[in-house]
C-alpha cells in the first residue's frame, strides 16, 4: 500500500507537469484519525498530498459530472465500474478522463470502527497489511483488518479496475465466491420477514437524500421525489413513502448500480439497504446476462430489449 | 353509506379491488370484445386506459397499493404486436426487475400481475380477470405499501 502510494504520486506528478491533466481528483489525510477526503490538485508539487491505503472510502467517479477540462481520477475496482457507466451513459467522455487505476484489496468501514471503539475517542490510527492499530487515551487495540472490511467489500468480485489508463502497482488476484449468497439467504426467509427487515430499516429514514446525493448512477436534473408539478411521490417520512422511495430508487440503479456502498456509507441514520441493490443487480445478471460496468459497448440493460427476454412471470 | 366511511375489509363478502391497466391497442380492445359478446367476469376490475404497457411507471402500481387496492393488473399486446413496435418490450424487462424487487420486499406472489392479451382474446381476458380475481381473493386484503394516516 504504501509503494502504491508512492508510485500514485509519482504518476499524478507526471501527468501534471506534462500537462496531460488539468486537475486530478485523488484522496488526501482528513482530519480525524483513520479518514480521507476527496482533494482537487492541479499544481504538480500538491501531488504529495496524495494518499492512497483502505480508508479512501469515496467514490470519486461522483465528482466526473461536475469536472471541468481533462481529469484524472483515481479509481478503485468500483469506481472504475461506476466511471464505465457513466461514460456509457454519455455523462463523461472517455477522452475527457484520465483514470488512475489502483487494485484495492477492500475498503475499512468507518462504522465498524465506530463499533470496535464502543464509544471511546480514536486519537490515531495506524494501518499494516492486515491490522489496523487504534490509539486513543488508555487504550491500543488491533483490529483485523478483514473483519473492518465494509459490507459492499466482502463480496467484491471486481477488486481491479475494469478500465484504467495507468494501473499503479499490480493487479490483485479476484476472489472466488459466490458474490450474491447474502442475496440468497435473505431470499430464503418468509415474506414477512423480509417485509419486517425493509420496514425496520427505512423507519430510521429522515429522508435527507444524501443517498441520492452521493450515488454516482443519480444524476438526474430532478429526481423523481422532487417533481412538484404535481408532486405525485409522497415526501412525507410516513413508513409506506419511505419505503417506495429507496424502491423506486433501488429500480432507477437496476443495471447501473455497481454496489460501490457510497449509499450506505453517506446515510446518517445507518439505513443499510444495500441487499436490495444487490438483488437488482443479480436479477440484471441472471435474466439478462448483463454484468454491470464491465465493458464499454453492451447497452444498459434496462434501455433496451431482445424479443425472446424471459417472460415466465407474464399470464 | 356516510361520506368519508369506508368498507370494512375484514367482515365476511369483502370482495378486492382490482386495477387494471390496460393498453388502448390490445387488452382495452380485448375487454371490449369481452363486453360486447356479454361474457361474464368479475366486476372488482377497475380497468384504467394506458396508451401501451411501456407507459405503466412502476409507480403507478405501488401507488395503487399505497391507496389501499388488492391488487394490480397490467396487461398489454403480446411481443411483436405492440402499436408502438417495442413498447412492451421495454416494459417487460422494466416488470421482470420489479416484480422481482417487489416480491423480494415481501409483497405476496400474485399481488402484481402482468398479461398480455390481444384484441381478439375477449374469452381470454374473462378468463384472465377470474383468475386474478380468484388469486386475489384467496391472498386477502391488500396490506403492503398501505399508506394508514
Amino acid at each position: 500500500m504504501q509503494e502504491n502510494q508512492k508510485h500514485l504520486r509519482e504518476a499524478a506528478e507526471k501527468l501534471l507537469s506534462d500537462k496531460k491533466v488539468d486537475v486530478i481528483i485523488g484522496y488526501e489525510r482528513g482530519t480525524l484519525p483513520l479518514r480521507t477526503r476527496p482533494v482537487f490538485i492541479r499544481e504538480p508539487d500538491e501531488t504529495k498530498k496524495l494518499v492512497w491505503n483502505s480508508r479512501c472510502e469515496n467514490n470519486l467517479s461522483f465528482y466526473l459530472k461536475t469536472a471541468k477540462g481533462k481529469v484524472g481520477i483515481v479509481a478503485k475496482g468500483c469506481d472504475a465500474r461506476s466511471i464505465v457507466g457513466l461514460i456509457k451513459e454519455r455523462q463523461v467522455k472517455r477522452e475527457d478522463i484520465f483514470i488512475i487505476g489502483v487494485p484495492c484489496p477492500g475498503i475499512i468501514d468507518r462504522k465498524k470502527i465506530e463499533d470496535t471503539l464502543e464509544g471511546r475517542d480514536l486519537q490515531e490510527g495506524v494501518e499494516s497489511d492486515s491490522q489496523v492499530i487504534l490509539k486513543g487515551e488508555g487504550f491500543e487495540e488491533k483490529a483485523d483488518k478483514d473483519k473492518l472490511l465494509h459490507s459492499s467489500c466482502t463480496t467484491c468480485t471486481h477488486r481491479n479496475p475494469v478500465l484504467y489508463d495507468t494501473l499503479i502497482g499490480k493487479e490483485i488476484p479476484e476472489p472466488k465466491m459466490d458474490e450474491y449468497s447474502d442475496v440468497e439467504e435473505f431470499s430464503s426467509k418468509k415474506d414477512n420477514e423480509r417485509w419486517t427487515y425493509f420496514n425496520d430499516e427505512t423507519s430510521r429514514c429522515i429522508r435527507c437524500y444524501a443517498c441520492r446525493n452521493a450515488c454516482p448512477s443519480c444524476y438526474c436534473p430532478q429526481c423523481f421525489v422532487d417533481q412538484s408539478l404535481p408532486t405525485w411521490f409522497g415526501r412525507t417520512p410516513h413508513p409506506s413513502d419511505t419505503l417506495i422511495f429507496h424502491m423506486i430508487r433501488t429500480l432507477h440503479t437496476a443495471g447501473r448500480c455497481v454496489d460501490c456502498g457510497t449509499c450506505s456509507r453517506v446515510c446518517p441514520m445507518n439505513v443499510e439497504l444495500q441487499i436490495l441493490n444487490k438483488k437488482a443487480e443479480k436479477d440484471v445478471k441472471e435474466l439478462y446476462g448483463y454484468e454491470v460496468g464491465t465493458n464499454l459497448e453492451e447497452l444498459p440493460p434496462m434501455a433496451t430489449f431482445k424479443i425472446d427476454d424471459p417472460q415466465e412471470f407474464i399470464k | 353509506m356516510k361520506e368519508g366511511q369506508t368498507v370494512d375489509t375484514e367482515k365476511a363478502g369483502w370482495e378486492p379491488r382490482i386495477i387494471a391497466f390496460l393498453c388502448n391497442w390490445c387488452s382495452y380492445a380485448g375487454a371490449d370484445l369481452a363486453g360486447i359478446s356479454r361474457l361474464q367476469y368479475p366486476p372488482n376490475v377497475r380497468v384504467i386506459r394506458v396508451p401501451c404497457s411501456g407507459r405503466v411507471n412502476p409507480y403507478f402500481i405501488i401507488k395503487s397499493l399505497q391507496h389501499g387496492v388488492d391488487g394490480v393488473l397490467v396487461s398489454g399486446c403480446h411481443p411483436g404486436d405492440c402499436h408502438y413496435i417495442n413498447g412492451n418490450l421495454v416494459a417487460r424487462r422494466r416488470f421482470a426487475i420489479f416484480k422481482s424487487i417487489l416480491e423480494f420486499m415481501g409483497v405476496e406472489k400474485g399481488r402484481v400481475q402482468f398479461s398480455w392479451i390481444s384484441a381478439a382474446e375477449g374469452e381470454r381476458f374473462s378468463q384472465v380477470i377470474k383468475e386474478v380475481t380468484e388469486e386475489i381473493k384467496a391472498l386477502g386484503p391488500g396490506k403492503r405499501f398501505v399508506k394508514e394516516i
